[in-house]
Formats: C-alpha cells, sequence, structure tokens
C-alpha cells in the first residue's frame, strides 16, 4: 500500500447548502451571511462554490420542515416521483435542489456537496457520510481534525447505497454532512457557529489545495459506522414515551456503551439497561427530531480505516484516465487491501442482526 | 416592624399546568404522569388538578397553534364573545378561565402552578407576578430553603409594561416554574427532577399551610425583570449580532457597563451601556428571537412577606 497513489478528478464545483432544516441555525446563518457579503456564487482559482438556503420557508418559520422532512427527501424514488399541486413543498423542493445541484448520479452533480446541520446532542463537529471509502470526504475529516484542536471531530459512515441515501449530501459525487451539537434548536450560539465556520473554511482550505495539486499522504482514520437505532420505551396504548435517557448517559455521546450499561431511566426512577451483547458507541442521544422517528440514540461500531495518499490530476493527465468502471475497480481493490491491513474484525456475539435502518440529521 | 399577620384562607383548589407551550417537554410528562396517577400530587385537604393547557400544540410538539396562549389572558381575549373563528389559544383561554377562573373572582382557583422549559441557563427558577403576593412569597421562601444549598432565583415579572397575562393569572396565587437549559422538544432527566422536586416543596407548603402551621414574617431576595434587550439588527429586521459568548450561559450572573454583550458576525464585540450592574435573565431563549429579545436585564431586590396562618 505505501507509495501507491490515487489520483481523483479536481473538486472544481462545490456546494455549501445551509437551513436544510429551518431550525438548525448555525448553517441558516452561516449561509445567510455568505449570501449577503458575497455572490450566490464565488469563483476562485480552481474552485465554484455555490451557497444554497435549502428550506428557505421552514428557515422563515423556523421549523425544522413544513410538511415533510427535507432530509429524507433524496432517495431516488422520491427524486424522480410526479409533481402535483397536491405534491408537499419539501418534495418539489428537493427535485429543485436535484436539479440545480445534481441530477445526482449523473456527471453534470456538483463535485462536492456540504450540508450544514445542528444536533441537540453532545456531538461535537461530524461529518456524516454514507461511504468508509470516498477518499476526497476522508480526507477532509482528517484535515479537520488535525486543524481544530478545540472540538472533537468524527466521521460517522451510514452503509446505504446512492439510490437509498436519502440526504441532501448525497445529491453530489461526494457529499457529507457537517453535524454540530450541543445546540437547541432556534438558538444561535456563538461558539458553535465560530465551530462551524471555521470547519467550512478548513474544508475550503483543503479543497483548494487538493485542487492546486498538494499531495496528501495515506494514513489511518477512525471511522463510527452506524449499526442500529434504539427507541424509547413506550406505552403500549397511547404510544407516548415511559422513560427518559439516563442521567448516566445524557451528553455522553461516542463513549462506549456496555452490556448493563444504564440507558433509560423511567418516570417512576426505575434504571433500564443497554440489552445488546456488543458493546457499541452512542450518538445523537436525545436528538430532539428524532422522538418522532422512534429514535432515542443511535449505535455505532469504530473502526481503523486505511486512506490512500490522493492528488488531483494534472492537466493532460485526463486522457489518461481509466474508465469509471476501472476506477471503481481499482478503488475497490485498494479498499480491500486496506482493510486486510487495517480493519480489525470484530468478533461475533451472536447478538440478532438489525436491520440497518439508519436515518440521520 | 413586629408581627403583621395576614389572614389567609385554606388553599383548597389547586391545579398544576403543563403543555402552556406544547413542546416544553417537563411540564408536559411531568402532568400527563399525573394524570394516569395523582399520588405523588396528593396533599391532605387539598384538591389538585393537573391539567394540559394547550392540547393541540403538544400534540404537535410545538410552542402554539394560532398565538402564544402564555400571553393570551388578557381582558380583551377573556370577554371577547367566543366563537370559532378565534384564535385556537384565544377560545382555550376562554375555556380555561372558565374552569379555572373567572380570573379575578373569588370563585377562581386559589394556586396554579404553570410548568416551563426555557433553553436558556436559569437553573430552578421561580416566577412571581405580584410583590404583594404574601402567601406566594412565604411558599417561595419555604422552596428557597428546602432546596438549599441548590439555589431557586425568584424572578418578579410586575412592571407596568413587560407583565404578560399569562395562563396562571387566572388564578389568585400564580406561580411560574421556569426550568432549564433544555431545548424545545426534548426530555431532559436532570431537569426532569428538578422540577418534580420544587413542585414536591411547593405542594408540602400547601399541606403545612391548610394545617395551620404559622409562617412568619420573612424576606425574600428577588430579580425584578427590567428592560427587555434585542438583538441588533439590520434595517431589514434581521438579527446581525449574536450573545456574546461571555454572556452566553450567564444568567443570574452580573452584567457591567463595558461588559460584552453581542458579537456580531464578523467578531465585533458590542458591550453593555446602561448605567448600573443588572442581572440579565432568559439569555438566548429560542422562543423569544421572534419575540424581540435576547435577554431581560433585572434588578434584584429584598422584598418583605408578611407572617401567614390560615383562618
Amino acid at each position: 500500500m505505501e507509495g501507491r497513489e490515487v489520483v481523483l478528478p479536481t473538486v472544481s464545483r462545490v456546494a455549501l447548502c445551509g437551513g436544510t432544516h429551518g431550525n438548525e441555525l448555525s448553517g441558516v446563518y452561516l449561509v445567510r451571511e455568505r449570501l449577503k457579503r458575497k455572490r450566490k456564487v464565488e469563483e476562485e482559482d480552481h474552485i465554484s462554490v455555490v451557497t444554497v438556503m435549502s428550506n428557505p420557508r421552514a428557515v422563515q418559520q423556523c421549523r425544522r420542515y413544513t410538511e415533510t422532512d427535507l432530509n429524507r427527501c433524496f432517495t431516488h424514488a422520491t427524486l424522480s416521483g410526479p409533481v402535483t399541486d397536491k405534491t408537499p413543498y419539501e418534495i418539489v423542493r428537493s427535485q429543485e435542489l436535484n436539479t440545480l445541484l445534481g441530477p445526482k448520479g449523473s456527471p453534470e452533480a456538483m463535485d462536492l456537496v456540504c450540508d450544514l446541520h445542528n444536533t441537540t446532542a453532545n456531538m461535537g463537529l461530524c461529518l456524516i457520510a454514507y461511504s468508509d471509502c470516498d477518499w476526497i470526504s476522508l480526507h477532509i475529516y482528517r484535515y479537520l481534525q488535525r486543524q481544530m484542536s478545540d472540538i472533537p471531530v468524527r466521521f460517522i459512515h451510514f452503509d446505504l447505497p446512492l439510490n437509498e441515501a436519502y440526504s441532501l449530501d448525497s445529491v453530489g459525487k461526494h457529499g457529507f454532512a457537517i453535524e454540530i451539537g450541543p445546540q437547541a434548536h432556534g438558538v444561535v450560539r456563538s461558539n458553535i457557529l465560530s465551530t462551524m465556520q471555521e470547519g467550512v473554511q478548513h474544508m475550503l482550505e483543503w479543497v483548494h489545495l487538493f485542487n492546486s495539486g498538494t499531495q496528501f499522504e495515506g494514513g489511518k482514520v477512525d471511522v463510527y459506522t452506524m449499526v442500529k437505532n434504539v427507541d424509547y420505551p413506550r406505552d403500549f396504548e397511547t404510544h407516548g414515551i415511559t422513560a427518559a435517557i439516563h442521567p448516566q448517559l445524557q451528553d455522553r455521546d461516542f463513549c462506549l456503551l456496555r452490556p448493563n450499561d444504564p440507558v433509560f431511566q423511567t418516570f417512576s426512577g426505575e434504571t433500564l439497561k443497554y440489552k445488546g451483547t456488543e458493546p457499541l458507541y452512542p450518538f445523537f442521544i436525545n436528538e430532539c427530531a428524532y422522538y418522532e422517528k422512534g429514535i432515542a440514540l443511535s449505535l455505532a461500531r469504530q473502526r481503523s480505516v486505511g486512506i490512500p495518499s490522493i492528488r488531483s490530476e494534472r492537466e493532460g493527465e485526463q486522457g489518461k484516465r481509466k474508465s469509471s468502471a476501472d476506477e471503481m475497480e481499482e478503488e475497490e481493490t485498494i479498499k480491500g487491501e486496506m482493510e486486510g491491513e487495517g480493519y480489525q474484525k470484530l468478533m461475533e456475539y451472536g447478538e440478532e442482526s438489525d436491520s440497518l435502518n439508519g436515518q440521520h440529521n | 416592624s413586629g408581627w403583621n399577620r395576614i389572614i389567609n384562607n385554606v388553599a383548597r383548589r389547586v391545579a398544576i399546568f403543563g403543555g402552556t407551550h406544547g413542546n416544553e417537554m417537563s411540564g408536559v410528562t411531568l402532568v400527563n404522569l399525573w394524570i394516569q396517577n395523582g399520588k405523588e400530587i396528593h396533599r391532605k385537604g387539598v384538591e389538585t388538578k393537573p391539567f394540559i393547557t394547550n392540547p393541540r400544540a403538544v400534540e404537535k410538539c410545538t410552542r402554539y397553534v394560532d398565538t402564544d396562549l402564555n400571553r393570551a389572558f388578557t381582558t380583551e381575549n377573556l370577554s371577547a364573545p367566543s366563537g370559532d373563528d378565534l384564535p385556537y389559544e384565544v377560545q382555550r383561554a376562554q375555556q380555561i378561565n372558565e374552569i379555572f377562573g373567572p380570573k379575578g373572582s373569588p370563585e377562581a382557583y386559589d394556586v396554579i402552578f404553570d410548568l416551563h422549559n426555557t433553553t436558556s441557563n436559569m437553573g430552578c427558577t421561580l416566577i412571581l407576578e405580584s410583590s404583594k403576593d404574601h402567601f406566594n412569597l412565604q411558599m417561595m421562601h419555604y422552596i428557597k430553603k428546602a432546596i438549599a444549598p441548590d439555589s431557586c432565583p425568584v424572578l418578579l415579572t410586575e412592571h407596568p409594561l413587560l407583565k404578560y397575562s399569562t395562563s396562571r393569572s387566572v388564578a389568585k396565587h400564580p406561580i411560574g416554574l421556569e426550568v432549564g437549559p433544555q431545548p424545545q422538544g426534548v426530555l431532559r432527566s436532570n431537569i426532569f427532577e428538578s422540577m418534580r422536586v420544587v413542585l414536591k416543596h411547593a405542594l408540602d407548603f400547601i399541606e403545612l399551610f391548610n394545617e395551620g402551621l404559622e409562617f412568619p414574617p420573612c424576606t425574600v431576595d428577588v430579580f425584578r425583570v427590567s428592560e427587555k434587550m434585542d438583538y441588533p439588527r439590520d434595517t431589514n429586521g434581521n438579527i446581525i449580532a449574536m450573545v456574546h459568548p461571555n454572556l452566553q450561559d450567564c444568567d443570574w450572573e452580573p452584567l457591567n457597563p463595558g461588559d460584552p454583550m453581542f458579537q456580531t458576525f464578523d467578531g465585533t464585540t458590542l458591550r453593555y451601556e446602561g448605567a448600573g450592574t443588572v442581572y440579565p435573565t432568559f439569555i438566548n431563549e429560542a422562543a423569544y428571537y421572534e419575540k424581540q429579545q435576547a435577554f431581560v436585564t433585572t434588578r434584584r431586590e429584598t422584598l418583605a412577606a408578611g407572617a401567614i396562618k390560615k383562618t
């Protein structure tokens, strides 16, 4: 693996999106300020950045969404569905955004879509993506980790194929969400906004460096892969929740949850413990927006992922580009080699398999 | 000044309101719990009625549907002819006034506790509407002593302009409980338990009072509301600065002239330019962005409460 370098096309068209959820205000304010101070599209050497307010109606009302969650509307099925005057606003909007930034899966799509979010969970800064072998995203992640010392930076991977990927960031050739917490919805905390501004700035810095021909050396990064969600205990008849996140779990995102650790505290004071057999890493602990989605917390496995050295294509290198099928095959081969080296195979605990019904943001 | 004995009737009818704002989850959860099983709030000689004031907002987990219920109990609204064309919360205010009021009359409920959460770092705050409510002052004195060394700041909202018409105001003795920080729509165990403990002490006080215990004169330190401070805005009304990191989460701490107050998006510090030290609260409450309030300033005051005893 050493010395093996991957050459990738430049990331010349970047989309920065905020207000995908109208009450997650860091992204709303960041986008608003960028739109106020600069043109909607900025062109510098090697890079053009489009700044987008994804859900203006929800932003105006300071709500997560008006009719349906916009950040679940980017599956292939929803994007290609028919639009009538009864179609929910967010579905109409997702198709508009797909036209603007996509079409998803086509050569015309933005090279990179970065979608800005907040969470009420104590998650620090997380990049959330569908792939654990998109080298652009993983290198940006490592760059952010190294540049930002004040806040934990992590990478969360939801293992879904592209056509099932449901969030806005899946529209670009490369994409991820930047999720920062804890922040109450409908509130701007100055420290959280600063962190997001810093994260965006470093990301654009990396893209600029990459496009200018800088080689980024390979290495290893830690990745959290989503395994399952855990719902609140609920009343059988009313479906109302009957317990809250236990005080010993509250705010302890990414602290390993072991079998028999406390998870919930019922309203009568009883402690409910983690019944799984495999220790896992909790995140999105007590995210407000997830009560209605039946998620009290999500659980992930952590592993080390090897990333290759990468650089952007030079002028004239394009003619020598492999076909995308060959490129994919080569990426898969590299991935396989690195998994052999760096992947820590987990022992099978014989735990019942849960469907990967992962949902994020 | 000696004994200034104030005679009170029994506090016989007590209500506990939750869900006045449908996304303030501690109150919603506690009241729903107590509607199912009221054992915890039962006290000898007193009827304690748990009640969800804004069920439609609770169902949608939103602050309100048409208009803020906790601003809707104005004389104008309560005396308006009833009708389906009225905003939902105005209709609701009229219904609540009928059940627990009428506001200002002898038939009104004796005590109403109104349970709220805030995104501000206010701890367990008790809200007092009148500086002359000796019963409430004695209760708050009792609660503060009971939870010491934890603190329970008292916010006095008696102010010609800033006082608002709350759902609890239909009662003779209205008490607001405001516990934070908690995001809207979220239920945090520790916040939930704090509210529960404060209410327990409040009901204990009522029980002791009804049993004939005399509460001697006392003083209560309060924070009297002074001035509403909005975010700096541009000519289009858009917010152009945020609560300064030095002020964020510093509810009830002194803010002196010259101290940082706001930070613009390009990093400039805006400072407090008042005449003297104030004690800000409701700092960065999510629901108040639309009410043009970044925080409210208060001034410290000591109120005297006369002795009270059941007749």
